[in-house]
């Protein structure tokens, strides 16, 4: 009886959280096509014209053209310059290794709040800051990181022998990369590059902190109109956010064909070693 | 071949260091260096003839300014304890398996992926002043005026609370799966009742991976920023340490005591990872992990 009164509140508590994201989602979602929405239930008119005018005012082809130019570099650079590295950090055992897992855990453990005023404050320095370079550079200080440590479960798995048979066969080292490695890491490589393209598409801080006029990325601007409340129609601020999610959920659904959700967040014991 | 030298401790050859390299260089001057960069700047301050300390005499001497880490604390430890016993709630009710377990996990993983920008924006109309949850309790004739829920501390604890819990419950519930089911059975077959087996079996085991989610939470929650912009009241009652520390940096243009207050934000993150670490001491850590449901 206690046992089913249990299960009966943790049904209830997961109704309530799932009603209350598809609340959050859906009056998003109504309010982009709604007319004018005042006070009642739903909107007495639906339109389509919000989309068009977010299209059009907040430059939207733009601001998508930067984003995905911003997350496919990122994805590009985390994985060429996390990949050599997770191999090493699977495969080889050294003194400073503990310290170097910490030191790439840092960016991902700190939060980017935190670092991403001094970072900025540097970038500026150097002239990056502001620009779409600036971004790219900000983002990649969690996302190098984040390569790494969804990359290094996966070498793990790659059983060592297969290397040394492919060198005893005469292989060289680049020949062990392309017809050994690569395929056999494919699954990883893509599992790490969606993780990072969702990541870097939703990443707000350090994008903000970065962005100048021409290098907002879809949340920043999202951000922005929001902020800015009362200057633009909240409809089509909502059909902008609109826009953004499903950006988000189209990277999404792809990345659940070849993700566990469990992966996008950190193993407790895997952190330790 | 490195293989041979396997049995010394160092496999460092020159391909490794090669592999390493790029990223590792990455990570040091983007992250290491403006960190350091960041504590140097933040003791030269902007006026000459000033003290080095003097951004940070100048922070703990504004009300303005010191206030915001008590507001900040305020904001975060509810939250944290608030997603914590949640996640524990769910995580340990969720331990052997539910029915839609995939299911329900993916969409307890969009709220991370939407982001906290668009979540925000939803709060504010899903429960704002004429928001559905007001209409709904009007029409219904629970509450004679609407209930204020956001642009003040609810909200912003609302939006922290919907994007920290679906991370706390994933970590908790990977712990939680990992820990060996042969214990529990033993405990009541012992004679335990589910309490007793909570109390005396499980919490223990529970206990380490529940302090790290609750230092992560309140690590992530004491930087808050969005949704304590949006959702909350940033000139008010929700103006939290990251909120002056970007105000300094980009309306102040002031880089120097910008810097200072970030480094008082890490600070503070520090000595609450510290009090952590050390409440995880004190307590008598069980070791026996098993190999359940992964």
């Amino acid at each position: 009886m206690r046992g089913r009164m249990w299960k009966l509140a943790i049904y209830l508590f997961l109704l309530g959280f799932i009603l209350n994201l598809l609340g959050i989602v859906t009056h998003v979602v109504v309010s982009s096509f709604a007319k004018r929405w005042f006070g009642k239930p739903l909107p007495p008119a639906f339109t389509t014209d919000w989309f068009t005018y977010a299209w059009r005012e907040f430059e939207l082809s733009h601001v998508l053209f930067i984003t995905l130019f911003i997350a496919l570099a990122v994805v590009f650079i985390a994985l060429a310059i996390g990949f050599p590295a997770a191999y090493v950090l699977a495969r080889r055992n050294f003194n400073a290794k503990p310290v170097l897992l910490l030191l790439y855990f840092l960016p991902l453990l700190i939060p980017q709040m935190t670092y991403g005023i001094p970072l900025a404050t540097t970038l500026y320095g150097f002239g990056v800051g502001g620009t779409v370079i600036g971004v790219i550079l900000a983002v990649l200080v969690p996302m190098v990181p984040l390569a790494v440590f969804v990359l290094l479960p996966f070498f793990e798995q790659i059983s060592l022998n297969l290397e040394w048979s492919a060198q005893m066969l005469g292989a060289s080292r680049l020949q062990i990369f392309r017809r050994i490695l690569l395929p056999l890491m494919l699954p990883g490589i893509l599992t790490a590059g969606l993780l990072v393209l969702v990541n870097t598409i939703s990443n707000f801080e350090l994008a903000f902190l970065l962005a100048g006029g021409g290098s907002q990325t879809l949340v920043v601007a999202l951000y922005y109109n929001v902020f800015a409340g009362g200057v633009r129609p909240v409809y089509s601020i909502d059909a902008m956010a609109v826009i953004y999610m499903c950006t988000v959920m189209a990277v999404l659904l792809v990345a659940l064909r070849f993700v566990r959700p469990t992966q996008m967040v950190f193993r407790l014991d895997g952190r330790r070693n | 071949m490195a293989r041979i030298r396997s049995d010394s401790r160092s496999e460092l050859d020159l391909v490794a260091i090669l592999c390493l390299a790029p990223s590792l260089l990455y990570v040091l001057a983007m992250f290491v260096y403006p960190f350091l960069y960041g504590i140097y700047i933040s003791l030269q301050p902007k006026k000459r003839d000033a003290g080095i300390f003097s951004n940070y005499v100048a922070f703990f001497n504004d009300a303005y300014q010191y206030n915001t880490i008590k507001t900040t604390f305020m904001l975060a430890l509810p939250t944290t304890v608030a997603v914590v016993l949640a996640a524990l709630f769910l995580a340990y009710g969720m331990r052997r398996g539910i029915w839609f377990e995939r299911t329900i996990t993916t969409i307890l993983v969009l709220p991370i992926s939407l982001g906290v920008v668009f979540l925000s924006e939803g709060i504010l109309g899903f429960y704002g002043h004429n928001g559905w949850l007001n209409q709904l309790l009007l029409a219904a004739g629970l509450i004679e005026n609407p209930l204020e829920l956001t642009h003040n501390s609810i909200g912003v604890t609302f939006s922290l609370f919907m994007q920290n819990f679906p991370f706390c419950f994933l970590m908790l519930l990977g712990y939680i799966s990992g820990i060996d089911p042969s214990l529990e059975s033993s405990a009541r077959m012992l004679g335990a009742g589910p309490w007793t087996i909570f109390r005396r079996v499980m919490f223990p085991l529970i206990a380490p991976g529940l302090i790290i989610a609750f230092a992560l939470v309140f690590v992530m929650s004491f930087a808050v920023f969005p949704s304590a912009v949006m959702v909350g009241q940033p000139a008010g009652s929700t103006r939290t340490i990251s909120i002056a520390a970007y105000q300094q940096a980009f309306e102040q243009y002031d880089m120097s005591y910008a810097s200072a207050i970030a480094v008082i934000m890490g600070l503070c993150q520090l000595a609450a990872l510290v009090v952590i670490v050390l409440v995880r001491r004190r307590m008598t850590i069980a070791t026996t992990m098993g190999v359940g449901k992964r």
